[in-house]
């Protein structure tokens, strides 16, 4: 039985939860099919205390790739060598559909001439067959798609599978890069915090969103400090706001910015322009804060407060702050 | 500096799609179609390169039907010089094959930077970037942000999940264009004269193998809602209840 291949997403010697999200869906891949999970892990030295991690997640074997010139992201160096591992004859690779996973994922199976399924939320791969399932046209339109190439690369859209617990062995094996990782056209030079939300947008349960409605950048405190009363909850914003440099473009929700799907999404002070719609109307629950009784954000809503978001937002602040028991 | 500049014609999104009756795309009667936005992006960049720069050549090139021939001259019309119109009637949504057809019209075209956006708006792929890249045996930097081209080095910056990071390669080489870099200029009166006489070269399009293909098209499911709870901060306490007792999200 061929084996199955998940690449542990890391950055700055974190491991990423989007890591997790592709050993899991490996994991249930390998199970069907009866292969291995093989995760590979790099990273700069150190790297490998992630392992465990990845084991408790279904992996069979951890990959570890540890060395100075993968502190930051290699992108080069790191599609060379797992293309080369996959032409070992794997059935599929997992990848996870983040601002890297999308990169490598596109870098490895160029570098192996094969082409891949991209932001996927459904998948189906058997011993022969290949079906996913990705959205289009700005998220409006959903595609399934039958990949005939082997082996089957897909990256996973963000939450379309949750991490889960399966303890595999995670046995240790350190591999080195295919290509001296010193030697590569492209380098990453550095790798800074935007200095926006602390929790990934990607990854926090709750988000809490503003729009044009609060009417200036200093407002977003008040977005911020819901967000710390939820305590798990990360901060997003329209393009508008983000174009009028309010928020850091990386704050961004929507069809040119991030596509989110969190348990619960606050929308404040945002219209619900199509484009915005586009990056979060998969979201579990959605609340809206709109003084315009008209306004499209509304229509996807399943909770809508018609008012002022400036009135509003402190007194909603202090409800949840009090039911959290905060 | 030469320039080549991939563009796709897709439908314009502002609409609410329908499948067509294949069941295997969207119904395209009715709707209007326009490059893909990032696409857009990359073409302003190029020109705007050549004008500061005062020299060079911004070429672009698009795979698609005959119509994809309006959206190479509405790029020739902002200001691009010359276009390339691999012809194919079919949707193709394998990217390695797509970038097989480019490739194999841009590979002795000596240029100096090679420009995708970063995704298709339509299919969302987010391929072709990259393949075209391994194919040209090119470096490749996807995504970015912001870009500064200073002698033969590439600086550029891509966004990440809250946080960025900057790259830097060697020119030649291939970029795919993220949001925030620039917007697409509006052709000017001018321009549109002037694109009716730049020159378009037609060729059929060598796509490469076709592994990736399309079994069905569906509609997502329309979400319940439009719940308005109440007004003013009066409604926070039965918002809360709800998502406390109803959403369980509290
Ligand atoms: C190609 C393209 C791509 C785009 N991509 C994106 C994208 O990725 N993400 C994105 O967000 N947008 C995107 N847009 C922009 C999008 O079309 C909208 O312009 C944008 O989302 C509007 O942002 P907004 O809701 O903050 O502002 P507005 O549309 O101006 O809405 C402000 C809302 O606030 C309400 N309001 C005003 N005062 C108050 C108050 N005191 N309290 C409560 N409510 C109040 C108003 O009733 C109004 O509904 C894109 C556009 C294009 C053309
Ligand atoms: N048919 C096409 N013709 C020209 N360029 C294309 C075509 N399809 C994709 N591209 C380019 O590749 C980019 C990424 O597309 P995709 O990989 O399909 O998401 C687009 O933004 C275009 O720059």
């Amino acid at each position: 039985m061929s084996n199955i291949l998940a690449f542990a997403e890391t950055r700055l010697g974190k491991m990423r939860r989007a890591a997790l999200e592709a050993v899991t869906a490996a994991r249930q891949v390998a199970d069907q099919t009866g292969g291995q999970v093989h995760a590979v892990l790099a990273g700069g030295p150190g790297v490998g205390e992630h392992a465990a991690a990845l084991g408790a997640h279904g992996a069979d074997v951890v990959l570890v790739l540890e060395h100075d010139g993968f502190t930051h992201y290699n992108p080069e160096a790191l599609a060379a060598t797992l293309a080369a591992r996959l032409g070992d004859g794997y059935r599929a690779a997992f990848f996870a559909a983040s601002a890297q996973g999308h990169d490598l994922v596109a870098r490895t199976a160029a570098a192996m001439g094969l082409p891949y399924a991209s932001d996927v939320t459904d998948f189906a791969v058997t011993a022969d067959s290949c079906s996913v399932k990705h959205p289009g046209f700005t998220n409006k339109v959903i595609q399934s798609f039958s990949l005939t190439a082997t082996p089957a690369i897909i990256s996973l859209r963000t939450g379309a599978v949750l991490p889960k617990e399966s303890a595999k062995a995670g046995a240790v094996e350190a591999i080195t890069s295919a290509i001296d990782p010193a030697s590569v056209r492209v380098k990453v030079t550095a790798t800074e915090a935007s200095g926006g939300a602390k929790l990934d947008l990607g990854e926090a349960p709750v988000i809490v969103s503003g729009g044009r409605g609060l009417k200036e950048a200093g407002n977003f405190k008040l977005v911020e400090d819901l967000a710390a009363a939820f305590g798990n909850a990360a901060v997003g914003a329209t393009r508008a706001v983000t174009d009028d440099g309010w928020r850091p473009h990386s704050d961004q929700i929507g069809q040119t910015g991030r596509l989110v799907n969190p348990d619960l999404y606050i929308a404040c002070g945002i219209s619900g322009a199509i484009q915005h719609l586009a990056g979060m109307r998969t979201s579990k629950t959605i609340v809206a804060i709109n003084k315009d009784r008209e306004a499209p954000i509304f229509k996807v809503a399943d909770y809508g407060i018609v008012g002022d978001a400036l009135e509003i937002l402190p007194v909603l602040t202090a409800a949840v702050r009090q039911a959290k028991g905060s | 500096m030469k320039i080549a500049v991939c563009i796709k014609r897709v439908p314009d999104q502002d609409v609410r799609f329908k499948v067509a009756p294949d069941g295997k795309g969207v119904d395209e009667s009715g709707l209007k179609f326009d490059m893909s936005d990032f696409d857009g992006y990359a073409a302003e960049i190029a020109i705007q390169l050549t004008e500061k720069a005062g020299a060079g050549e911004v070429t672009v090139i698009s795979l698609g039907p005959d119509a994809a021939a309006e959206t190479l001259r509405k790029a020739l019309s902002m200001g691009a010089h010359r276009a390339i119109h691999l012809k194919h009637d079919a949707h193709v949504s394998d990217g390695s094959a797509i970038a097989a057809a480019l490739a194999a019209a841009l590979k002795d075209g000596g240029y100096d930077l090679v420009l995708t956006g970063r995704m298709a708006v339509d299919t969302q792929n987010r391929s072709v970037g990259a393949h075209l890249a391994a194919l040209l045996e090119l470096p490749y930097i996807g995504a970015i942000s912001k870009l500064d081209v200073d002698g033969t080095t590439v600086k550029a910056r891509r966004e990440l999940e809250g946080a960025f990071e900057l790259v830097e390669c060697q020119l030649p080489a291939v970029l795919s264009i993220d949001e925030g870099i620039a917007r697409a200029r509006y052709p000017s009166l001018k321009g549109i004269m002037a694109a009716k006489k730049k020159p378009m070269d037609v060729l059929p399009a060598q796509l490469g193998a076709v592994r990736y293909v399309v079994d069905a098209f569906a509609l997502p499911p329309e979400r319940e809602g439009g719940r308005i709870i109440g007004e003013g901060p009066d409604a926070v306490p039965e918002l809360v209840r709800l998502l406390k007792e109803e959403a369980k999200v509290l």
